[in-house]
């Protein structure tokens, strides 16, 4: 882009530039500044962090808060729970997906438009948050660990990216292995499965965000089982509890509280709930990009 | 082999036929086998809620058969229709979405813009790699973050206004109904400008450069040329996603407003959803709670069939 140097390098385009470098700029830092105030208050002090000012970095620095938190014997628990549905919910949606992305791109497969159409009706319309709530109560699982994997294994629209990433690859493998004698499954497992690397990992990313940072279904099926809470349901009470329609249910939190300033325990929950996520997204980058463009496209 | 199949498609008959799909079913069992279970699984997820929505035109009591529910035809949609906390949410679910689909929509498209015209590659990508950061964040966290944010104690926000002399004490932004449905779009537009903007972007990288070339050629300034060339290369872009988005409309789901609420905003931030789960799950009218959930499937249903009978006379495609 170095040859632009016509005559109209001119003012106009300097102010031009101006302007977008300071509106990127300004995208920065609003995005940044609440991570890093956030990141600061729970490594401050809590009785210094009341007297107020802090910005992005802490004053009276401590790890005093995270040891407090850590004390918390639900935040155990859900942690272990978030970790284990992200696991085995991600493996299965993938598995699912692709699965069922594979034989919808299969043009000779007799079912192919009816499971298609059935699928992305569920994309448009849905029973509604009561009759849902009722079926989980009518098939017993309410306060089991299985409602936060079964209900949410088949996701049309990762059906959907997954086949239009498969209607990509070149048909003619297939029809090699074909003529070798392989059944379809083995076709999928062996020919499908590791080409559709990029997309699976897309899928997987979307599915794994979506369940570490679900907290609703906690909330509504398994706020009885004490056993069953997950880290965004911990969080979410913490958060409610000193807002003004109080939880009675954070108790046990406000008990952590009253050690140190309720301000410090929630912004360290915080930390604790994002930081895997910081972590682990900008390396998926490349692939979620990817995705979201071949979703669009096709769905 | 398939020339052996056409030849017999000519002479069969209707019993033929029938016996033809069977042996096309036993070539295809291994697809069989893997799609039909997850039909029956999206068949009990998903649509065995549709049946509950018979429990609308019931007294539905939880613990007895079907069978021996009392109807009572459109009891609980008059109900519905009759109470004023309905046309609220009506009116709360309509404006956020309404609010949101604006700014969710303008806001990208102007980054992606302005992103666009970013010459330091490095630069450009560290921006947008920070800019996704908060579409991976769950809704507690942000709502965590916006109430922090604009805490009247030591919120960032307030202590700006305070030093920039707009204000002389902390103002209650959480505390002000008329203000949530902005706080609710402006936390929206935060989380979601980075991840929106994904497809404008790479809709503006199949622009050809030759384009560029030529209009500079000319002598277009630099905001002519985002004008006349980029903008207009992602039109089709635009349209499509906004036709998409608008049969989403009124499916806001109810998140947002459920962790940035309070009773002090609730005449602003109860939601149909919300109402719902209110006024019908909580107190245990579980078929007044269905009939405001088939309301609101029903207008989304409406409005999808709208916006694809807008899509095909634009585009002459469906997306359905």
């Amino acid at each position: 882009m170095g040859s632009r140097g016509f005559a109209k390098s001119s003012l106009s385009d300097r102010l031009f530039d101006a302007v977008v470098y300071l509106y990127a700029a300004f995208v920065l830092v609003i995005t940044l500044y609440p991570f890093l105030h956030v990141a600061a208050i729970s490594l401050n002090d809590s009785i210094d962090t009341v007297r107020g000012g802090i910005t992005i970095y802490p004053r009276k620095f401590t790890l005093k808060n995270y040891e407090v938190i850590f004390s918390y014997q639900h935040l155990g628990t859900g942690f272990r729970n978030s970790a284990l549905r992200t696991l085995i919910g991600t493996a299965l949606g993938v598995i699912s997906s692709s699965m069922i992305a594979y034989t919808l791109s299969r043009k000779d497969f007799q079912g192919r438009r009816f499971v298609s159409v059935f699928l992305a009706l569920t994309m448009y319309v849905s029973g509604g948050l009561i009759p849902f709530f009722l079926l989980i109560r009518e098939l017993n699982m309410m306060n089991t660990f299985a409602v936060y994997i079964l209900p949410g294994i088949v996701s049309a629209f990762n059906v959907f990216v997954v086949r239009s990433f498969i209607d990509g690859l070149p048909y003619a493998l297939q029809e090699s292995a074909k003529i070798d004698g392989a059944n379809d499954f083995t076709i999928y497992w062996r020919i499908i499965l590791p080409l559709t690397k990029p997309a699976l990992a897309t899928i997987a990313l979307f599915v794994a965000v979506g369940h570490w940072n679900s907290w609703f279904d906690t909330y509504l099926f398994n706020s009885q089982a004490e056993h069953l809470t997950t880290l965004q349901y911990e969080l979410m009470k913490v958060l409610q509890s000193t807002q003004s329609n109080v939880d009675y249910r954070a108790r046990n939190m406000t008990e952590v509280m009253a050690q140190i300033s309720p301000e410090s325990v929630k912004m360290a929950i915080t930390m604790v709930v994002t930081l895997p996520i910081l972590f682990v997204y900008p390396f998926l980058q490349r692939y979620f990009v990817k995705g979201m463009t071949l979703g669009a496209v096709k769905s | 082999m398939e020339a052996a199949t056409t030849k017999e498609r000519k002479t069969e008959t209707r019993y033929g036929r029938t016996g033809r799909f069977f042996r096309k079913a036993l070539q295809n069992r291994w697809l069989y086998a893997m799609s039909l279970p997850f039909v029956v699984w999206v068949f009990v997820f998903s649509y065995l809620p549709l049946w509950g929505w018979m429990m609308a035109f019931q007294r539905y009591r939880p613990g007895r058969p079907f069978s021996e529910q009392e109807w009572v035809g459109l009891e609980h949609f008059r109900a519905l229709f009759q109470d004023d906390l309905f046309y609220q949410a009506l009116r709360n679910t309509l404006a956020m979405s309404l609010m949101g689909l604006v700014a969710g929509f303008v806001v990208p498209i102007f980054f992606a813009l302005m992103l666009n015209e970013v010459r330091q590659m490095l630069f450009k990508r560290f921006v947008q790699t920070v800019s996704y950061l908060p579409h991976f964040v769950s809704w507690v966290v942000v709502a965590g973050i916006v109430t922090k944010m604009l805490s009247t104690e030591g919120g960032p926000v307030n202590d700006l206004l305070l030093w920039l002399g707009v204000i002389d004490q902390p103002y209650q932004f959480m505390a002000k109904g008329k203000l949530f449905w902005i706080i609710v779009t402006l936390a929206d537009v935060w989380k979601e400008t980075g991840w929106n903007a994904i497809i404008y972007l790479a809709a503006i990288a199949g622009i050809g450069p030759e384009l560029y070339e030529a209009a500079r050629v000319d002598g277009a300034s630099r905001l002519q040329q985002m004008w006349h060339i980029t903008l207009p290369g992602i039109r089709t872009t635009i349209v499509i996603l906004l036709i998409m988005s608008i049969g989403h409309l009124i499916s806001i789901g109810f998140e947002k407003q459920f962790l940035l609420g309070n009773n002090l905003v609730r005449e602003y931030s109860q939601v149909l959803d919300l109402y719902a789960l209110n006024y019908g799950l909580g107190m245990g009218r579980f078929s007044f709670g269905t009939a405001i959930n088939i309301f609101n499937s029903v207008v989304s249903v409406i409005l999808l069939f709208a916006a694809n009978g807008i899509f095909k006379r634009v585009t002459r495609e469906s997306i359905m």
